[in-house]
């Protein structure tokens, strides 16, 4: 579905990445780890075709991205990212069917299709009762569900999605996990996952990359990757594993 | 609304109209002078509330409009112009209007643009030495002008629908009209870059392409409006904000119902500057400015 190919990335003389290669595959989720400034976002925003990336290569579809047209990208990866708060009255309802933009002309005013398509997002996301509210009237929390209800009603394959869980409470993390797993093994899409909690990583990814420093630190299954060691390498932190009893998961605790 | 809004602006006026059974001079003064300049007062109405609209959704600030960014007075500085050098010339001042508004739009495209791109912030402050830079010009010029033609610069300067000729409404009316398609077009892009120009990005929306296209109509509209009524002022300001207080931010309806209230609301408001101390008149954007400035406060109030 989406490969990279020794990606590398330049931000005013710095390598923000460097030659880093990724495989996504319909109905995997692949969590990207690392401490802030590894990369992360660089890496998602570079999927996506937002930054250019001189060296290295990327294929949607097997299609190259950079002969891809923005509308197409658009209609097959969807980005869930830190929300802006706006200065405008806007309804949920009116933002999670904005999202369905490229199925629609200029004019265009939206199909059933995007209306189903917009309100079964907001029912997955446990939102069914918030569509006529505005969206500076909700908490962090709820924007950040919009927002990825706002993704999901695009129908796209590829998610990318950059600390999906950042403002939600213990519910609605697992809850947003459990809907990209969803949407992965019901419809195939395949999902990249920033997140800062190596816990939901180990539960509901396929697969784990951790950055450092711009390259790929380590790269495989959670087990594979979550050992002591290469936790210690990546974030400087001393780590106790075990496993977790009820999903036999591995579980990582911080040690302070 | 806006039919009753026009019929009752008709009748009013320094001579007051009968609605049926017109006398010949009666007629006279309806087609020749008030048709004319209601019909301008309404293009230009709408000309500047799209012009509002749809700034305020791409800038992503509800205190854009066409004078906040300098475009205005940059259609003002281009007629001046126009009227100091060619003035037996019609068409100068629409042309040279339209140029100044181009120009000062990219004075402002250009200071606000830096190494990391451009953000709201920087384009309302590069907007705001804009304007304030070109005000010195304009008042610079305004005084080297001889006494009559300064008075009546000055009045225009204001916002002045007497001048209304059947050129001036027919380019106002084209222009507002295709404003209006133009920006109503960009609609459902400006539904998401209201609320970032990276989710807009990536939802698919051209954003460098729909930028270019919101500008280009916005000079447009507001030179034909300046070159041929002055500065208006408010009507940008107050007009979207009231149509999206009642029917929501989605740009598709925002961008033409603000077209038909900007309508209303400026030949109201020009009706009042012809009848108040009737057989003299009050300058057009005087009668915005005293209703639009008050309401802004309210509407500020509100908003907190």
């Amino acid at each position: 579905m989406l490969e990279a190919q020794d990606i590398t990335v330049e931000y005013g003389g710095r390598q923000a990445l460097r030659s880093v290669s990724l495989s996504l595959q319909g109905g995997e989720i692949v969590a990207l780890l690392g401490a802030n400034g590894a990369g992360k976002t660089t890496l998602i925003r570079a999927l996506n075709g937002t930054l250019s990336t001189p060296h290295g290569a990327i294929q949607l579809d097997g299609k190259d991205l950079r002969a891809i047209s923005r509308r197409e990208i658009a209609s097959k990866i969807s980005v869930v990212a830190q929300e802006n708060e706006t200065r405008f009255p806007i309804s949920v309802r009116e933002f999670v069917i904005s999202g369905r933009f490229v199925h629609g002309g200029a004019f265009g005013w939206e199909t059933e299709d995007d209306v189903r398509a917009a309100q079964a997002a907001l029912f997955e996301c446990d939102l069914q009762d918030f569509e006529t509210r505005l969206m500076n009237n909700l908490s962090g929390g709820e924007r950040q569900r919009v927002v990825l209800a706002r993704a999901l009603a695009t129908g796209a394959k590829v998610l990318l999605l950059d600390e999906p869980t950042a403002n939600l409470d213990l519910a609605h993390q697992a809850l947003m996990f459990q809907l990209v797993r969803e949407r992965c093994l019901r419809q195939g899409a395949s999902a990249v996952v920033i997140t800062h909690d190596l816990n939901l990583a180990s539960a509901f990814a396929d697969e784990i990359i951790m950055l450092k420093e711009g390259a790929v630190a380590a790269h495989g299954k959670p087990s594979k990757v979550l050992t002591a060691e290469t936790v210690r390498d990546v974030f400087k932190v001393d780590v106790l594993l075990d496993e977790n009893p009820a999903s036999r998961k591995v579980r990582v605790t911080a040690l302070y | 609304m806006m039919a009753i809004t026009l019929v009752i602006a008709a009748s009013l006026g320094a001579e007051r109209l009968p609605l049926f059974d017109l006398s010949e001079q009666q007629r006279s003064i309806f087609y020749d002078i008030r048709l004319p300049r209601i019909l301008l007062g309404a293009c230009v109405g709408a000309s500047l509330a799209v012009a509002g609209a749809g700034l305020q959704a791409l800038l992503r600030n509800p205190l854009a409009e066409p004078y906040l960014l300098g475009v205005s007075n940059g259609a003002a500085l281009g007629t001046m112009l126009a009227f100091v050098a060619f003035q037996d010339s019609e068409a100068a001042r629409p042309v040279l209007a339209f140029a100044g508004a181009g120009i000062a739009s990219f004075a402002v495209y250009r200071i606000a643009k830096s190494g990391a791109g451009m953000n709201v912030e920087r384009l309302v402050l590069a907007g705001i030495i804009v304007t304030t830079f070109l005000s010195s010009v304009i008042v610079m010029l305004t005084t080297l002008l001889d006494a009559v033609k300064l008075r009546s610069f000055t009045f225009w300067l204001l916002g002045d629908l007497s001048q209304a000729t059947r050129n001036g409404v027919y380019l106002s009316g084209i222009a507002a009209l295709i404003g209006t398609l133009v920006l109503t077009s960009q609609a459902r892009a400006l539904n998401l870059m209201m609320v970032g120009e990276r989710d807009a990005f990536d939802f698919g929306v051209e954003v460098g392409r729909v930028r270019m296209l919101v500008f280009g109509s916005t000079c447009l509209v507001v030179g034909a409006a300046v070159a041929a009524s002055g500065s208006v002022g408010y009507v940008g300001l107050i007009v979207p904000h009231l149509i999206r207080l009642s029917i929501g931010s989605d740009n598709r309806l925002v961008v033409p119902f603000s077209a038909v209230a900007g309508a209303i609301f400026v030949v109201f408001a020009d009706t009042v500057a012809r009848t108040a101390i009737a057989p003299r008149e009050l300058p057009v954007g005087a009668i915005t400015a005293l209703v639009g400035a008050p309401l802004f406060i309210f509407l500020l109030r509100r908003g907190s």
